[in-house]
């Protein structure tokens, strides 16, 4: 593996104090203390290796273009600068801020529209009678064994009929389109009593009371999981932008970020300053959310 | 409830202000539902339902932006992609080679060594939701930020990588991102490094679920450790091995992000993958219709691939 490196043995005596006296009275065999001191070792080996090309990527952001490339490389830039931040600022070709605003705005819009019509549709799918309603639910779980790419060409000319090349539409609207969004808050709202509507039922409430007043106060969990979830997807995305976008005014990141690697061939400060402004965003949304996150692709399976 | 059978509605009576009973299923107005639907299904329609039809149509012309009209050539898109004589036909088998080599080397990485790291985390221990946190955070970072900083790790004459294991006594830089076979350690490496935390976590719910009373009576039956995990953990993640399996191989046969930032198909297109070949085919180029006939052709490959490992799992059950 990449940056895998063996720790030295003193690595090992890091592991957590023992906050139990008694338990740590009753561990003491020496084989013990040694088999969890391994056990903790491999772990925080582990977690360098995960961390340290971030620490490398935010570190040499903050170099000057000389100090990136030097060799034996320094792991705290010898003299700070904020040059690759400002190099990307100043030029045109590369509006990064702009970058960022695009993926943003497209990221809250497609959340939003996701959990408007994921949750709209899947309370009819979970709590009412229709004609056709086991057929759309068929319809809309059997897209999800549909492989995305076969969506690239038809939806290309589908967009280029509604004249969306080169603008947002191109990545809000068919993104709102989550099959994954119906069928997991599908599953949460059969798991709720119907009790609870039955007692809005009483009080005279209609449909659409009882869905906002009664059903979406309940979902809170599953709505913020789903809205994570549908934030990363669409600030991740990668292929579709890149090919449905052209000018650099209207890049997200990630496309944005691709073409840097052609017109900043060497200047790695300004790559990874780019890579930092990227990432930035998403790790604050992932150190208060991770739950979520976590929760969320546990009981499903939504790779990307 | 969706357990009792859906009742015929009967003819509607007149003007229902206030429901009969509380229990009478079609509350309100028959067309509710379908309001409730509509926003959905209308996208769903237009960008999902229609464009898996209307790809197949693509398929069947000469679909190609620069010809003022778009003649009807039946199969004769796919069967170009048989002929072995034809440029286009070789360059796609050539991507489908370089798909199907990601998936030989990455999917046994991307299940065994997820696999272990879960059983390490499924103990009890100080720090596990932390530790479990960070092996997932690599996966949040899209996958233009994962090229970014690899191509720059990998870069043969000033990355880390090279610099690092030129300390530990390597003479040659090794070429990660331009030469066979170095350019698949370095694809193969960097998606295991970005994706491990995902099956990990997958992997980690499964056996949460798995009922403790089976470990215990192990325990008491005197099996040791080797034998509880082949005859009870194993079996008891079936599913999800299955599952794991199946996700992870359509993910790697997905593959276009990390060869088009790292390697940008090189050496001489061996690491061009297939989603990349029909992305420059239909969206370069604007071949669209011989594009969409690709994407068929992979499409029900990988259908095919995840119908049989089904039944290889089938098969096993049965047993």
């Amino acid at each position: 593996m990449s940056t895998f490196t063996r720790p030295s043995t003193p690595a090992a005596t890091r592991g957590p104090a023992s906050r139990h006296s008694t338990l740590a009275a009753r561990r003491r065999s020496p084989r013990r203390m040694l088999r969890t001191a391994g056990f903790y070792a491999i772990l925080l080996a582990l977690s360098v290796a995960f961390f340290a090309p971030l620490l490398w990527m935010l570190s040499t952001s903050f170099k000057t273009r000389g100090d990136a490339t030097a060799l034996p490389p320094q792991w705290l830039p010898p003299e700070f600068s904020t040059e690759g931040y400002t190099t990307l600022f100043a030029d045109a070709q590369a509006p990064v801020l702009r970058w960022v605003l695009n993926s943003l705005v497209v990221g809250l819009a497609t959340t939003a529209l996701v959990l408007l019509t994921a949750s709209l549709a899947a309370y009819a799918l979970a709590r009412m009678q229709f004609r056709g309603r086991n057929a759309a639910f068929a319809l809309i779980i059997s897209t999800l064994f549909v492989p995305g790419f076969v969506f690239l060409m038809p939806n290309y000319l589908i967009v280029d009929a509604f004249d969306w090349l080169d603008s947002m539409w191109a990545l809000i609207v068919p993104g709102a389109a989550s099959a994954f969004g119906v069928f997991f808050l599908r599953q949460f709202f059969l798991s709720l009593p119907a009790e609870l509507e039955e007692a809005a039922i009483l009080d005279g409430a209609n449909r659409w009371q009882i869905f906002a007043r009664v059903l979406i106060p309940l979902s809170k969990a599953p709505l913020a999981t789903l809205a994570v979830l549908a934030f990363l997807t669409s600030w991740n995305d990668f292929l579709w932008p890149l090919y449905v976008l052209f000018n650099p005014e209207n890049l997200t990141l990630p496309a944005g970020l691709a073409t840097l690697v052609g017109s900043y061939a060497t200047d790695y400060p300004a790559i990874m300053a780019g890579a930092v402004l990227a990432s930035v965003p998403v790790l604050v949304v992932y150190a208060f959310a991770q739950r979520y996150i976590i929760s969320g692709v546990s009981r499903s399976g939504l790779k990307g | 409830m969706s357990t009792t059978a859906p009742a015929r509605p009967t003819a509607r009576p007149p003007e229902q202000e206030v429901p009969s009973r509380p229990r009478d299923a079609r509350l309100g107005h028959p067309l509710t539902p379908y309001l409730f639907l509509a926003p959905f299904m209308l996208v769903f329609g237009v960008f999902m339902l229609f464009p898996a039809l209307y790809g197949l149509w693509i398929s069947l012309h000469n679909w190609d932006f620069f010809l003022p009209n778009r003649p009807w050539v039946g199969l004769g898109n796919y069967l170009e992609l048989f002929d072995p004589t034809s440029l286009t036909a070789v360059q796609f088998w050539e991507s489908m080679r370089a798909t199907g080599l990601f998936v030989l080397f990455s999917v046994p990485f991307l299940i065994s060594i997820p696999l272990g790291l879960a059983l390490l985390l499924n103990r009890n221990f100080a720090g596990r939701n932390f530790f479990r946190a960070v092996y997932f955070a690599p996966y949040v970072l899209g996958v233009s930020v994962i090229g970014l900083l690899w191509q720059y790790l990998l870069n043969a004459n000033v990355g880390l990588v090279n610099y690092a294991l030129g300390q530990l006594g390597l003479e040659e830089p090794i070429a990660w991102l331009t030469a066979v076979p170095w350019v698949w350690v370095s694809l193969v490496g960097v998606t295991v490094w970005w994706t491990l935390g995902f099956n990990t976590v997958v992997y980690l719910a499964g056996l949460q679920d798995i009922d403790g009373t089976l470990y215990e009576a192990a325990r008491v039956d005197g099996a040791s450790r080797r034998h509880e995990f082949w005859h009870v953990t194993v079996p008891g993640l079936r599913p999800v091995l299955l599952f794991v399996l199946t996700i992870t191989i359509l993910a790697s046969a997905n593959m276009f992000g990390q060869a088009y930032l790292l390697t940008g198909g090189a050496p001489s297109n061996q690491t061009r993958t297939a989603i990349m070949f029909i992305a420059e085919t239909g969206l370069e180029q604007f071949r669209i219709g011989v594009g969409a006939a690709m994407s068929y052709i992979l499409a029900l490959l990988l259908i095919g691939v995840s119908a049989l490992n089904f039944l290889l799992f089938r098969r096993q059950e049965m047993k």
